[in-house]
């Protein structure tokens, strides 16, 4: 699927500095999105997907730090980045929808406003323009152009969800990063979000970053994923090829977690914590990925991704064979 | 609108209170307080004077229930009684002639408070750990700590006294007749300036930390990091995106801190000797003045709550989702 | 009112301290109390207040005798003899500041804790009961605050006989309503939690469930508040004092500034008169202000200032 790369993540490292702990929230995470790709990334609450997600914005804030690796957009460094160079480059170049959009809009302006700051700030237009602009972008998700002058709070949230992909597609950015976009919305509004967001994307080609713990609405969207368990990605692959057979034992709890809407009743597995909790050597906890078929053998920390097939990755123990299970 | 109502029939009530009060005081601690006032108010009253203030007190042997009708009925039509210590200017004119300094001294003093203290508050929180956050906040608590009328004593001796910068008594020069012209203007100014940076002083550290703390759980927010991934310049995002949203409960505070800064500025005008009400007050304790202390009580409490309900207005302004429920 | 404002110290130090507090309930006390030992700003404050503290019961061992008597020569600037200089009227001025700090601390210290106590009764009941007694004390309360304090404790002192009792008394009526209003709110948060709902579940007491479940959760808040009530005390006392509605004969911050001022120390130059007592109010304030900030960084770790500035864009 991808040609060249648009954005390319190489050994990333984010640390959180507590007062006398720190905690490696990503662990050398390496991944690219390729021009026109939807990426996913998945994984269980906490695992330090959002952690890779504000990386890239580079919105990390003082108690996490990058502490190694690179990240580079187009070729270009986004590490070395700073102050007025960054603050042109975001948006413009990759655009970000947070988890909610209740949250990510500010109680006291109108929808409108804080449509036309992005204009008036990176194009210059005057706020007429820019008024005119943001009333076109809320007609492109279905919003009446009448609520620009709306407050957040007298939108339905998948109003205010519609509003922020607005905000987010103003600059047609060539990067969408999409941070569990939709878990704060029932299932119906849910469903619309993301055929829209699908139907925007073959419109206007943008690469999709795109975040969540929901495996099956993943497969639904992504082209390529990648799934991560305690700040280590533990498989990458096709998302059709690694729904259809996962090879590693995180990726098939971890859909496991989700009950199939048809078929006989199943029991649920959990993502047994547990394993890794018991382990003796406690202080590398985060390492420790948990393993259900095989206990005894993934107390050591995850290895790095191999290439077992063609564009397909996986985190394994060398000595231990699973591939076997590959289709 | 329905929470404009509400808050005025709150006011309407905090205020009933406050009379009550007024009117039971004198009447269930009979004896001392008002035996001795009018022992000495008497012989320079007039008959019917000593017999309003008798029923302002309480001493006419009507029922309770028929005094209490009269006071508040007093009341509402500004019938205070008669001031003893500047007999016999009734209460309502003494007060009139003076409740204007006290607004001009508590207002500039709170404004500037306000507007530089939250501006510090900002910035503050915006750099974490800077010089800002760091070095102002330990010395504005340490000024903030000293009583407003002891501040005001040092920079009365200080800046009064000692060195002869600014007047020391009094809101203009002596001899001067209030009108609009340069010289009368820029007197009352110098007069002012002391006591103005009294109350600023001690209570700017309290606006400042509000504000810093309430910006930090704002950056905190959610729109803060989402204004900042859109690329929005600096200041738009510390004013229209984190100030704009944490003033809030500032102004809040700021309604419910009236009482305390007018507080503050009486007893700074007891120091400058500031024609003011609270100046006035500390003439009432002094001559057992009763009738206008309790004028005085009403007056404040009848501006505080006043300027509270303005307050609530421009909440409702500022806040959009009041503004709809 | 001379230095602050209970409510208003309280709130403007812990903004969001309902949604502060899931962090901080049902943390162990233990851990809260060795978290304020090992903060420099409490350690400070600490030391201030315990130095204060011996002053004030040593007292009689340091200045015997009564200081208000007339022991030397007139406005004598600091000397040797006397450390302090000598008021107008010939007293010592260390002597009445070292006897000021008794009083001083002592009704400071009896109307944070009473003040805390009635805001702490009224806070728990408001939102234990909820409803209408939660209505009808919130209502209260906020008339309370809502009414200026200091001319309230002015009609009050002069109607009350004079006395100290009266100072005290006055002081918590109109202290109460801010650390009720404070305290309301954390104990409503607290009692929204499932713990309690647990308890209620149950059947136990309701006394129980608030002595036992919401309070002990509590701990910082309450300390906080004392803490800013008693800042409150001393310098309201020294207020009405200034305005010489205590008892002028009693020695005291407050009247020690009364007579200073009376006796026209400021345009004399006797600066020595009224420069200690002033300094003992703001020092002790500023001691207890620091302790009170230090509760509320080891509570609430994200107002702490730290070292290394953000990196902002």
């Amino acid at each position: 699927m991808s040609t060249t790369p648009i954005l390319e993540v190489t050994n990333l490292r984010v640390e959180y500095h507590g007062d006398n702990r720190q905690v490696v929230a990503v662990n050398d995470v390496s991944f690219s999105i390729g021009e026109g790709e939807i990426f996913g990334l998945a994984g269980e609450s906490g695992c330090g997907k959002s952690t890779v997600a504000n990386a890239i914005m580079r919105l990390l804030k003082d108690p996490a730090e990058i502490t190694g690796g690179q990240i580079r957009f187009r070729g270009r460094d986004l590490l070395a980045m700073r102050g007025e160079e960054l603050r042109r480059f975001r948006w413009k170049e990759i655009a970000m929808i947070f988890q909610s959009a209740m949250n990510s809009l500010n109680p006291v302006m109108t929808i409108g406003s804080q449509m036309v700051d992005i204009f008036t700030t990176h194009e210059g237009l005057s706020v007429k323009q820019a008024r005119s602009r943001s009333a076109e972008l809320l007609r492109l998700v279905s919003i009446d152009p009448v609520r620009l002058d709306s407050y957040p709070h007298q939108l339905s949230g998948g109003m205010r969800q519609r509003a922020v992909i607005a905000m987010a597609l103003a600059l047609e950015p060539s990067l969408l990063i999409m941070d569990e976009p939709t878990t704060a919305l029932d299932v119906v509004v849910q469903q619309e979000i993301m055929a829209q967001i699908s139907d925007l994307q073959r419109q206007l080609g943008f690469s999709v970053l795109f975040i969540t713990h929901d495996m099956s609405l993943m497969v639904e969207l992504s082209h390529r994923m990648a799934v991560m368990h305690s700040g280590r990605l533990v498989e990458m692959a096709d998302a059709e090829l690694m729904f259809a057979s996962p090879l590693h034992p995180y990726t098939l709890s971890l859909m496991n977690a989700f009950p199939p809407l048809t078929g006989p009743r199943v029991r649920l597995t959990g993502l047994s914590d547990s394993v890794r909790a018991t382990d003796g050597t406690s202080g590398s906890c985060s390492f420790h990925v948990a393993c259900p078929p095989d206990r005894a053998n993934c107390s050591g920390n995850i290895p790095d991704l191999r290439e077992v097939q063609p564009g397909r990755f996986v985190a394994e123990h060398p000595r231990t064979s699973i591939e076997g299970t590959a289709a | 609108m329905r929470f404009i109502v509400r808050r005025l029939a709150f006011y309407l009530l905090a205020f009933w209170v406050s009379i009550t009060l007024n009117f039971l005081l004198p009447r269930f601690m009979p004896g001392d307080p008002v035996t001795r006032m009018f022992a000495q108010a008497a012989n320079k009253m007039q008959p019917h004077q000593i017999e309003q203030l008798r029923q302002l007190f309480g001493l006419d042997e009507r029922p309770i229930w028929q005094q209490y009708l009269t006071y508040v009925q007093n009341i509402f039509t500004g019938q205070m009684g008669v001031s003893i210590s500047r007999f016999p200017t009734p209460v309502s004119e003494v007060i009139g002639s003076q409740i204007g300094w006290t607004l001009l001294l508590g207002g500039t003093a709170l404004v500037i408070a306000v507007l530089i203290g939250n501006l510090l508050g900002i910035l503050a929180a915006w750099r974490r750990g800077g010089v800002l956050d760091s070095v102002f906040p330990p010395i504005l608590v340490f000024v903030g700590s000293f009583p407003y009328f002891w501040l005001a004593m040092a920079a009365l001796y200080l800046f009064g006294v000692v060195l002869g910068w600014f007047p020391i008594r009094h809101a203009f020069d002596a001899g001067m007749t209030p009108d609009l012209s340069w010289t009368f203007v820029s007197s009352v100014a110098t007069h002012l300036f002391l006591p103005a940076l009294t109350i600023v002083l001690v209570s700017i550290g309290g606006w400042m930390l509000g504000m810093r703390n309430t910006m930090i759980a704002t950056t905190a927010e959610d729109y803060i990091l989402m204004a900042e991934a859109k690329g929005l310049t600096n200041n738009r995002i510390m004013f229209r995106y984190a100030a704009r949203n944490a003033m809030l409960p500032s102004v809040t505070a700021f309604g419910m801190s009236f009482g305390f800064i007018v507080g503050g500025a009486l007893l700074t005008e007891v120091v400058f000797a500031y024609p003011g009400v609270g100046y006035q007050l500390l003439a009432a304790v002094q001559g057992l003045d009763y009738p206008l202390m309790q004028g005085i009580f009403l007056t404040i409490t009848a501006a505080v709550l006043v300027a509270n309900f303005l307050v609530d207005i421009v909440y409702v302004r500022l806040d959009p989702r009041v503004r709809v429920s | 009112m001379s230095v602050t404002n209970p409510s208003e110290t309280v709130a403007l130090a812990t903004p969001d301290a309902p949604a502060s507090a899931p962090a901080s309930t049902r943390r162990p006390r233990r851990g809260l109390l060795r978290g304020i030992l090992g903060n420099r700003k409490a350690a400070f404050g600490a030391c201030v207040l315990l130095l204060f503290g011996v002053v004030a019961l040593a007292a009689p061992l340091l200045a015997p005798g009564n200081p208000s008597l007339i022991t030397a020569i007139a406005s004598q600037p600091p000397s040797l003899e006397h450390l302090f200089g000598t008021t107008a009227k010939g007293q010592d001025v260390l002597a009445l500041t070292m006897h000021g700090a008794r009083t001083s601390l002592l009704v400071g210290f009896v109307v944070g804790a009473a003040a805390t106590l009635v805001g702490l009764l009224v806070g728990v009941a408001s939102a234990y009961f909820g409803r209408v007694i939660d209505d009808l004390l919130s209502l209260v309360t906020n008339v309370f605050l809502l009414i200026p304090g200091l001319p309230l404790l002015v009609i009050l002192a002069a109607f009350l006989p004079p006395g100290i009792g009266t100072v005290v008394v006055v002081l918590i009526i109109t202290g109460w309503a801010g650390s009720a209003r404070v305290l309301r709110s954390q104990a409503l948060s607290i009692r929204s939690k499932d713990f309690v709902a647990a308890a209620v579940v149950t059947g136990e007491h309701p006394l129980r469930i608030m002595f036992r479940e919401i309070l002990p959760n509590m701990a910082s808040i309450v300390m906080s508040t004392f803490l800013a009530c008693v800042i409150f005390g001393i310098g309201a006392q020294a207020g009405l004092e200034f305005l010489g509605l205590g008892d002028a004969s009693v020695v005291s911050w407050g009247t020690n500034l009364y007579w200073a001022s009376n006796d026209g120390a400021l345009f004399t130059g006797a600066w020595w008169a009224f420069v200690p007592s002033g300094l003992c109010i703001a020092l002790v304030a500023f001691a207890l202000a620091m302790v009170n900030y230090a509760v509320d960084e080891v509570t609430n770790p994200r107002l702490r200032t730290t070292k290394k500035g953000r990196t902002r864009a």
